[in-house]
């Protein structure tokens, strides 16, 4: 038997509202497999588990919040032990002694009968946005329908939460859902922000922060992109920020002692590059989840794996692994407009780097004053972890290695 | 508004504009961005919102857009002017 608990997803996160199980009693699950979503104060994440075997029972009902660690499910190695879904609300104490529950197995969605009145059957899916502007805004869920079983999206819920008499909402006016989302409960953006609050006060209490720059030539990388991308198709065009990227990946894995973790007054080297990408949410937030082996990721491939991360921060789902497994960061705030950033490190990572604008500015190469775009390359450091020759090093190799694009 | 077989009229562009803006953007209130206002600046498009920008709004108008052509969609008037000064390909968005 093993128990799949609610995993801590990055340093700053006590507790988690278990929002949906993407498996039930019955089901297989390997080591890696996304079995529930989870929503923290930053996002909804798909989590994964990190063991294996059949799943037994489920502990815990859509719409509950528990702490880190408390066990959501069961899973054993033999047939399901199908507890009836209404033993699910018990305390996790009765893990350890499942009610003699009737044993009928759940495998034709009948589950669906006892979730919560605010949960959908398993059949359609149901955007994250959406399901919290239905929390919002009072909407059911279950009367909403979309065709050809097209996901139900924010608008969606808004069009059936607004006061259209064309559509009238069979929703009552007062939010239904006040059990899973208690008045005094702050708001995403409160709790987002206080998350955020947490960690950088962690990360400025413990980390003696160092700080390192130096402006970098991007005329070779930009050319060789532009050229690049006139002979392709807009799917397949690189912005700059994947040069920046993979050139960063590249010298964490050469410099392995900014790649990796202070934990127990002692350096954790990371072992491969999983880069955090720090994006801005709208609305505000912060959110820096990993793009896994990004040093070894082909340009495209980083390209779309970061495209790929930027649309599920901000609209879809994030995978647990994402969340925890960074062992660097990079920031582009460049692309708000500032020419410089000096990050604060997330524990506990060691470094964080900081793209700036690109900006054209007079610069000279071999001994001739001419126009070029360059940026500000900075390095906040742990100076537990590493000195400033280290981090010195380590930025001179991300400049030399955005002066040969071609080789990312 | 009359216009050419291959040709976008403005009414028609401003709609696919805001269409590819909402899908990036769904809660952007395009009745106060002013058409001289910087999109990206005013709805805090960052690199890669403008490629899906760019990608959207390409293929729902069948009108390539190269890189070179990236400053001509800096405000909505001048995005209006590029894109009914193109050719589509004629994937039938004349009626719009």
């Amino acid at each position: 038997m093993a128990d799949f608990t609610m995993p801590s997803l990055g340093a700053d996160m006590d507790e988690g509202t278990l929002q949906e199980w993407l498996v039930k009693p019955g089901d297989t699950v390997h080591k890696g497999d996304v079995v529930a979503v989870v929503d923290t104060s930053k996002a909804n994440i798909e989590v994964e588990s990190f063991v294996e075997g059949v799943v037994q029972q489920l502990l815990v009902e859509p719409g509950t919040t528990v702490p880190v660690g408390q066990v959501l499910a069961v899973l054993g190695d033999g047939v399901a032990a199908a507890p009836s879904p209404e033993a699910s609300v018990a305390p996790p104490v009765a893990a350890e002694a499942p009610p003699a529950a009737p044993a009928v197995a759940e495998v034709d969605g009948t589950k669906a009968d006892a979730t919560k009145a605010s949960e959908r059957p398993e059949s359609v899916r149901v955007t994250p946005l959406a399901r919290r502007l239905a929390a919002e805004l009072g909407v059911d869920l279950r009367t909403l329908t979309t065709a050809d079983g097209a996901p139900i999206r924010a608008k969606d819920v808004r069009a059936a939460a607004a006061p259209s008499p064309a559509a009238p909402s069979p929703a009552p006016p007062e939010p239904v859902h006040e059990e899973a989302r208690p008045a005094q409960q702050p708001s995403k953006a409160e709790a987002m922000r206080t998350a955020i609050a947490h960690l950088m006060s962690r990360s400025k209490r413990e980390i003696p922060h160092y700080y390192l720059s130096t402006t970098v030539d991007l005329g070779r990388a930009l050319d060789w992109l532009h050229e690049r991308n006139r002979a392709l198709d807009v799917s397949h065009r690189l912005v700059p920020a994947a040069l920046m990227l993979k050139a960063t990946a590249l010298a964490a894995q050469a410099t392995p002692a900014m790649n990796g973790f202070w934990v127990d007054n002692a350096f954790s080297p990371g072992g491969s590059v999983h880069l955090g990408i720090a994006i801005s949410l709208r609305g505000g937030g912060l959110i820096a989840p990993a793009l896994h082996n990004a040093a070894d990721l082909p340009i495209e491939e980083l390209m779309a794996g970061m495209r790929d991360l930027v649309a599920r921060a901000r609209t879809g789902r994030l995978r647990g692994s994402e969340l925890s497994d960074s062992t660097i960061t990079v920031t582009n705030l460049g692309d708000q407009g500032v020419e410089t950033v000096y990050g604060v490190i997330y524990p506990p990572q060691v470094a964080l780097v900081g793209f700036g604008r690109v900006v054209e500015r007079p610069w000279a190469v071999d001994g001739l004053i001419g126009v070029r775009p360059v940026t500000t390359l900075t390095l906040a450091g742990d100076h537990r972890a590493t000195d400033g020759f280290t981090g010195a090093r380590f930025l001179a190799d991300i400049e030399q290695r955005l002066q040969h694009p071609e080789e990312l | 508004m009359t216009h050419d077989a291959t040709t976008m009229s403005p009414d028609a562009a401003r709609a696919a504009i805001a269409a590819a803006v909402r899908r990036i953007v769904p809660d952007a209130d395009l009745d106060t961005l002013a058409d001289d206002a910087r999109i990206r600046d005013e709805l805090e498009l960052d690199s890669l919102d403008f490629l899906s920008f760019v990608e959207l709004l390409s293929g729902a108008t069948g009108i390539r857009i190269d890189e070179s052509d990236y400053p001509d969609l800096t405000t909505m008037a001048r995005a209006i002017a590029f894109l009914t000064s193109r050719e589509t390909s004629g994937d039938g968005l004349s009626g719009r």
